[in-house]
């Protein structure tokens, strides 16, 4: 139920975000959904990809530091108050939602969010529980 | 108990005025027999007769390690090779070592100060003093060597190593005093104990250690572990060997400096500037008796301030704190010393933190800033951002609680830190030109 997430640790410096980009492309990695954190030293890129190990391996070899953290995409309805009644879900259930951020694609009538869990195994059975749909990685890496 | 009472308690105006004529014969010496002096005297404006008080001093040029090395072998003797009974050289990390000689009257005056030095630390005749310094080419064997036998002391010449038969010797031979660095005095005490001997049964009562910097809280676990009192004592080989000074038993606080011969002067290592006494710098000394290789305004490089301030011994000799580093490697950043060593240290007990760092120092209207730079690795990093901003946080707050510097932690990418050879550039001082 769970997505594969990478994150890689980026210095705020020119051509960085292009060196990531373009070592994936190079190794035939497609980005699915990505996120870029920002302080004023450093940027935390998290993404999603169709070929997980691929792209760890392809960043590592060029030096960055790479990590893989366990995230959950949820389906949310594409109209007003869609996400919102989501995050009410999982307020209820006393779930942490670290950071969140969209997904590119739809999937069907309805948009795909990436959530950041501090107990993402709380976090499906809470989501599961209230009927939201959560996509399993398979699904979501070849959206 | 006092070895030399004369000299060792000569009141300071006494101290100084020997110092002063002792001080001007041997820039007289130097002037004349050493052209490497005479060049450097030359250069600097000043002739032998410019010097006429103890302050004068300050007008002398530097020695340098490297001018040893420049004039490798016996370029700074100051007498021919036949007057020198004894070659020392000390090991050289980087290519060849540095070499000192002795005359016989050399040889006498340190086993005069090493003899002083064992009575300063509780040690007399009727002691056992088992001698784990290394014999050879190092000084510290054969300085001792010579200090236990002019005490009237037993020394039995252990060395180092073979730590089974110094224990043997040890239990059997009823060695009292010990004489050995700090570290191999720590190893003692833990192969006595997988030994099973009862420290207690050993006769040891006293330890004069030195050759390498050790804490006041591996001084307390000494202690500890082997019952006894552990001494602090220093010298180096270039301004004779061990010897040059030793911490007295009454105060444990400060090693006094042999003053009737060698001046201690404490310096600004980055102008240059001598500072008053109290303030910390880089101890320079100049050997004002020594006919084999005398040195002038030597850098030591060691870090450590003059204490001033009479000793409960009855010494009137001044005394330096215990050394605090090397300048070598030290900052001086906001007026505090900043170690590079201090900060790995807490980079080091952070856990998963990798030691890669680099020190950047700047200076912003005439403020000093400091920015540690860490690098970070698979085990630190997160790809949460408040992760991420705990740990630079916790650097910060472990520095400042530290050194009491506030800096600037800046996380960076792995091996971004600048590596040649192995080694890494730990410091960047952007402050001068």
């Amino acid at each position: 139920m769970k997505v594969e997430q990478i994150s890689i640790f980026i210095e705020n410096k020119s051509g960085r975000l292009a060196e990531v980009t373009q070592s994936l492309g190079d190794s035939g990695v497609n980005i699915r959904a990505l996120s870029l954190a920002d302080t004023s030293d450093f940027g935390i890129l998290r993404l999603i990809v169709d070929k997980t190990d691929v792209a760890k391996q392809a960043l590592k070899e060029r030096g960055f530091t790479v990590n893989k953290t366990a995230v959950v995409a949820v389906e949310v309805p594409d109209c007003p108050s869609g996400l919102a009644g989501i995050l009410q879900v999982l307020d209820k259930g006393g779930v942490n939602v670290e950071y969140m951020y969209a997904f590119v694609e739809r999937c069907g009538e309805n948009a795909v969010i990436i959530f950041r869990f501090d107990d993402p195994e709380a976090a499906i059975k809470v989501l599961l529980e209230n009927d939201v749909r959560v996509l399993e990685g398979e699904r979501v890496y070849t959206m | 108990m006092i070895w030399n009472e004369d000299f060792e308690t000569l009141p300071r105006e006494a101290i100084e005025a020997l110092q002063l004529t002792r001080l001007k014969q041997t820039v007289e010496r130097v002037y004349a027999m050493v052209p490497y002096y005479r060049e450097s005297f030359k250069k600097a404006g000043i002739t032998p007769a410019d010097i006429r008080s103890l302050d004068d001093l300050q007008q002398l040029p530097f020695t340098l390690k490297q001018d040893m090395r420049d004039n490798y072998p016996y370029g700074l003797f100051a007498v021919p090779l036949d007057q020198i009974v004894r070659i020392h050289a000390s090991s050289g990390t980087t290519g060849k070592p540095t070499v000192v000689g002795y005359t016989k009257r050399d040889i006498d005056t340190w086993s005069e100060l090493m003899a002083r030095s064992f009575m300063a630390s509780g040690a007399t005749r009727g002691d056992v003093i088992h001698n784990a310094y290394g014999y050879g080419l190092f000084t510290g064997g054969l300085g001792a060597h010579y200090g236990a036998e002019r005490l009237g002391a037993s020394v039995i010449p252990m060395s180092g190593g073979n730590t089974k038969k110094q224990i043997m010797i040890m239990q059997d031979f009823g060695s009292s005093v010990i004489t050995c660095t700090p570290s191999y005095s720590l190893y003692l005490a833990e192969a006595l104990a997988e030994e099973g001997v009862n420290v207690a049964d050993l006769k040891l009562r006293i330890g004069i250690l030195g050759a390498e910097p050790w804490s006041e809280s591996m001084r307390e676990e000494i202690e500890a572990k082997l019952g006894i009192k552990a001494i602090d004592i220093y010298g180096l080989s270039e301004i004779m060997g061990p010897g040059v000074g030793i911490e007295c038993v009454e105060a444990q606080h400060g090693l006094h400096i042999w003053e009737d011969h060698f001046i201690p002067e404490i310096i600004d290592p980055a102008t240059g500037k001598v500072l008053p006494h109290g303030e910390k710098g880089e101890l320079v000394l100049t050997t004002i008796t020594k006919e084999g290789i005398p040195l002038i305004r030597y850098r030591t490089r060691d870090i450590t301030r003059i204490i001033s301030e009479p000793c409960i011994c009855g010494r009137t000799h001044l005394r330096i704190e215990r050394l605090s580093g090397r300048s070598d490697d030290m900052l001086i950043i906001r007026g505090v010393n900043v170690f590079p060593s201090q900060i790995e240290s807490v980079l080091c007990q952070i856990e998963g933190l990798a030691p890669h760092y680099q020190l950047i120092v700047e200076r912003e209207d005439n403020l000093d800033s400091l920015e540690v730079q860490v690098e970070v690795n698979e085990e630190t990093f997160s790809d949460e951002v408040k992760q991420m901003q705990e740990l630079s946080a916790q650097i910060r707050k472990d520095i400042k609680d530290l050194l009491g510097i506030t800096c600037k932690v800046r996380l960076v990418e792995p091996k971004t830190i600048a590596r040649s050879e192995g080694k890494a550039q730990r410091v960047i001082d952007r402050r001068q030109g």
